[in-house]
């Protein structure tokens, strides 16, 4: 499922930041959705992206399937983004996320964070996936390419630690 | 009431979404886990390590102690993992 883009609620220090957020199997386009962000805007100083991409796990994963509780993953994603809207000076968030099989090499998230300086960009950047991985209701499993059984992916306690110094 | 399960929760089970009648003693997530444990072994097996199932009333999430009120669905899942 997709959210049209909505306009988060203004800050009296920052223009609009336009949030995009979706939930999709299709692969998406880095380069088009991180130039989107500044499209005909001349108050952004920064762009700051992050690319999750699937490992192949020293060759021996055929893919990741990732399965997700619809609707409120759209929900926990919105409610962290308007965390970091309101935390920082944003001038645009866009974040995708996809579900099913994704092979080796394939993209499985997207975060991209606009600011007029660096420093906004960055911290909000980290903080969305922080929170990402910890609150947003998706699963990874493993399927091996010598045919074992597949195994679900256990949280890491880094990822916990991660959101703790915000 | 609508139960899902996600995940490891769901394979164990054997089902995705249930309805059910939760009895009068379950206010909690913690008690509705600790009934769900009665109901056979997919159950027992689903639910083993009760501490590190994670619940959502109404695409929420809560802890394991809070109210349970009367939400439209409560969700079980296992630690999430995406990103």
């Amino acid at each position: 499922m997709t959210s049209e883009p909505h306009a988060s609620a203004r800050r009296a220090d920052a223009p609009q930041a336009p949030v995009r957020i979706s939930i999709q199997a299709e692969d998406f386009d880095s380069a088009a959705e991180i130039a989107r962000l500044a499209e005909g805007r001349t108050d952004v100083g920064a762009v700051v992206s992050f690319t999750g991409l699937c490992r192949d796990e020293g060759g021996t994963l055929e893919a990741l399937e990732l399965e997700h509780y619809p609707g409120m993953a759209e929900g926990e994603i919105s409610r962290i983004v308007d965390d970091a809207v309101a935390r920082w000076p944003l001038a645009g968030v866009t974040v995708i996320h996809r579900h099913g099989k994704i092979a080796p090499g394939g993209n499985i998230v997207l975060v991209v964070t606009a600011s007029a300086h660096r420093g906004a960009a960055f911290a909000a950047g980290e903080f969305l996936m922080d929170f990402l991985k910890t609150r947003a209701p998706f699963w990874k499993k493993e399927h091996r390419r010598d045919g074992t059984a597949t195994e679900w992916v256990e949280a890491a306690a880094r990822d916990d630690e991660a959101t703790e110094r915000w | 009431m609508k139960v899902l399960y996600f995940a490891w929760v769901r394979e164990r089970i054997g089902t995705a979404e249930e309805d059910l009648d939760l009895p009068e003693s379950v206010s909690t997530p913690a008690e509705l886990i600790g009934w769900l444990k009665t109901r056979g072994p997919e159950f027992e097996s689903a639910f083993e390590r009760p501490e590190i199932i994670r619940v959502a009333l109404d695409q929420v999430h809560v802890e394991q102690d809070a109210p349970l009120g009367n939400p439209r669905e409560i969700a079980l899942f296992p630690p999430m993992t995406g990103g």
